[in-house]
């Protein structure tokens, strides 16, 4: 009894991860599991054959690239409109600043079913019904990253001391090599926070995405749709594999701060 | 030793002695206002090249704002900023040759110690970039950091590399805004030393702003004192402590005692002021007062106590009928509080020499100072200007 009120704080974080992690551990195992049936959805022997023949079901792999076209379009371009928004904000005067910075904030509050059928009706509205498909999806995910990215370098630019760039002019920087040299490096975390956030939301939405789509599919329009008819096991590879870089990338920042922080420690 | 007396006439001398060939830094009727603040008031200044020149005045006064236009980051509403003969206005900060030591030192967190200091030399093209930065490390003893991060130092050691990032350049004129400011009172001492020492070793033009009148008057060999915008007065330290020409600048260089008095006469070498029934002269150079009425000031250090009837340092200007009210022993000096007969207390610093006792509370006392070191300014003026407690 004493034992385990002196461990519950343990005991309940283990339990706490295991539930989160659960999941994950079931898609990564799904992913070597060689079926009986396409409908059972259920362990049933070791393989390495969806590893090996990852396009095998018809259309997954032409639908992850579609995704994976996308997304990387969304990020590039929410993330530099929304890295030129931030900077506007925080370093310019102009009217309307303070309702614009409300503004911001209104396509990550608005309900995405919401904000879907609001673009469906737009496009169609305009004449585009006919062509809704890969770029009126790559449009609308622009538009809901890019409140994300403002947000997030935002906070980043608001940080810096200006002294740094008024420093840098000082030392016979011009303008230019002060952006380039002393704003850009150190607002970059905060650009690249933004760029991996944008590429996850884009990568991951379904609800905007199946509005907008026309005949376009996506990965997961893919796995919405074959889940009615049995998910091949080739979809948990694609997990898999999304789930193993995101490790790589938080344990590759992780790294680099422990690296830097032990660096402190040791100077002090 | 210089008299007070001779110290003001070389500053007058100095004062006209402003020619076109001069080849320091000259503000000219320097007015910036901030909307309906005006921050900086029709400033006249000229820097010696080669001096150590300090901006001393309390925070708001207008003097990180001249430092600004000075570096370039702000730009005079009017008036005219010259550089050696050069118009430098409205040139751009990373067109002049000016750099500033900033008060938060503004270190470049992404750049190592070795590169931060390089950044001026590289801006600007220039060779043989890692022998000069290895020199200026070794001047400011930091060598052995060269691959840290800023983050990695302490206070002093940032400020150090701050320094040296700035003047590799060889600036015309460094500026240096409230450097010290964020570091202890130990090291700030040091500190003070170092910069002096540097000073004297590259002889470039320096420009310290502070608020702190100790550390204006050890390390600069001008100091203008500013206060609401305005220079209100300019001199050697010596000189602006001795002869303070206005109430502020008595009050907050130092301290000081005025009293109200009424002139009498006006000889040509001495003032002869009534101060509440006694008869004091002050000379007449030390005299900055225009009507029948005016502040005598007299610093603490220089009033002496004694038993009423003595005989004090003659020809002392005698004040009889002041009582102890509080006494201070600080170890070096006693400071004493002695109300006198009209009410008004007047602060004394007696050295403790041994030589005299020391006085207690209660205790009936003469006052009396050479009139050499008394001074008169204008009654206009608020006496309590520029005191310590008062603007805080």
């Amino acid at each position: 009894m004493r034992w385990l009120r002196e461990h519950v704080v343990l005991i309940l974080g283990i339990a706490i991860l295991l539930y989160t992690f659960i999941p994950i551990f079931v898609v990564v195992l799904m992913s070597f599991n060689d079926p009986s049936s396409r409908l059972i959805y259920r362990f049933d022997g070791f393989t390495m054959d969806n590893w090996l023949h990852p396009c095998e079901p018809e259309g997954l792999c032409s639908a992850l690239g579609t995704s994976i076209q996308i997304s990387l379009l969304a990020t590039l371009g929410s993330t530099i409109l929304g890295t030129l928004m931030a900077f506007a904000l925080v370093r310019h005067d102009f009217l309307g600043r303070s309702s614009m910075n409300l503004l911001i904030f209104l396509p990550m509050a608005t309900p995405e079913i919401v904000m879907g059928s609001s673009l469906l009706a737009l496009f169609v509205a305009t004449g585009f019904s006919g062509q809704l498909g890969f770029w009126t999806i790559l449009i609308a995910h622009i538009m809901f990253c890019v409140s994300f990215v403002v947000v997030t370098v935002r906070a980043r630019l608001a940080g810096m001391d200006d002294n740094l760039e008024q420093a840098a002019m000082d030392l016979y920087a011009t303008p230019r090599e002060t952006f380039w040299r002393i704003t850009f490096p150190l607002v970059f975390p905060g650009i690249l926070g933004a760029a991996l956030l944008s590429f996850s939301l884009s990568f991951d939405d379904f609800i905007i995405t199946n509005l907008n789509a026309g005949n376009t599919t996506t990965f997961p329009m893919y796995v919405w749709g074959v889940a009615q008819r049995g998910i091949p096991m080739q979809v948990n590879v694609v997990g898999t594999v999304m789930f193993a870089i995101s490790v790589l990338i938080v344990v590759g920042g992780e790294l680099n701060n422990r690296r830097r922080s032990k660096a402190l420690a040791t100077a002090s | 030793m210089s008299s007070p007396a001779d110290l003001a006439d070389q500053g007058a001398a100095r004062a006209t002695a402003r020619t076109d060939s001069f080849d320091g830094l000259r503000l000219e009727n320097v007015t910036k206002s901030f909307g309906s603040f005006t921050a900086v008031d029709d400033l006249d200044l000229d820097v010696p090249r080669g001096s150590f020149f300090a901006l001393l005045g309390p925070s708001g006064c207008g003097k990180t704002t001249t430092l600004r236009m000075v570096a370039g980051l702000e730009t005079p509403t009017s008036g005219g900023i010259t550089l050696a003969g050069n118009d430098i206005t409205y040139a751009k900060p990373y067109k002049r040759p000016v750099n500033t030591v900033f008060q938060s030192y503004a270190l470049f967190p992404h750049l190592d110690i070795h590169e931060n200091v390089a950044f001026g030399l590289k801006r600007r093209k220039v060779g043989n970039v890692d022998a000069q930065v290895t020199e200026m490390l070794e001047l400011v003893e930091l060598e052995s950091q060269a691959r840290k991060k800023p983050a990695q130092l302490s206070g002093g050691q940032q400020q150090r590399v701050a320094l040296a990032r700035a003047l590799i350049n060889k600036p015309e004129v460094l500026l240096l805004d409230e450097p010290l400011g964020a570091l202890d009172l130990k090291l700030r001492r040091n500190m003070q030393l170092e910069l002096k020492r540097i000073q004297t070793e590259v002889g470039l033009t320096f420009i310290h702003v502070t608020h702190d009148q100790e550390e204006a008057m050890t390390m600069a060999d001008t100091v203008a004192v500013m206060n609401a915008g305005v220079i209100e007065q300019m001199g050697a330290p010596q000189e602006l402590y001795e002869n303070p020409r206005t109430t502020f600048v008595a009050n907050f260089l130092g301290q000081s005692n005025l009293i109200g008095g009424t002139i009498k006469s006006r000889a040509a070498d001495v003032v002869t002021v009534d101060m509440h029934g006694v008869d004091v002269s002050i000379p007449a150079a030390r005299c900055h007062a225009d009507g029948d009425e005016g502040w005598i000031g007299i610093r603490p250090e220089k009033v002496l106590i004694g038993d009423p009837g003595e005989q004090l340092d003659a020809p002392g200007n005698s004040i009889p009928g002041g009582v102890v009210t509080d006494v201070s022993f600080v170890g070096v000096s006693t400071q004493y509080q002695v109300r006198m007969p009209w009410g008004q207390e007047i602060q004394v610093f007696a050295q403790n020499t041994g030589h005299r006792r020391i006085y207690r509370p209660g205790e009936s006392v003469e006052l009396s100072w050479r009139p050499d070191y008394a001074f008169l300014l204008d009654a206009s003026q608020d006496a309590k200007a520029g005191a310590q407690e008062g603007t805080d």
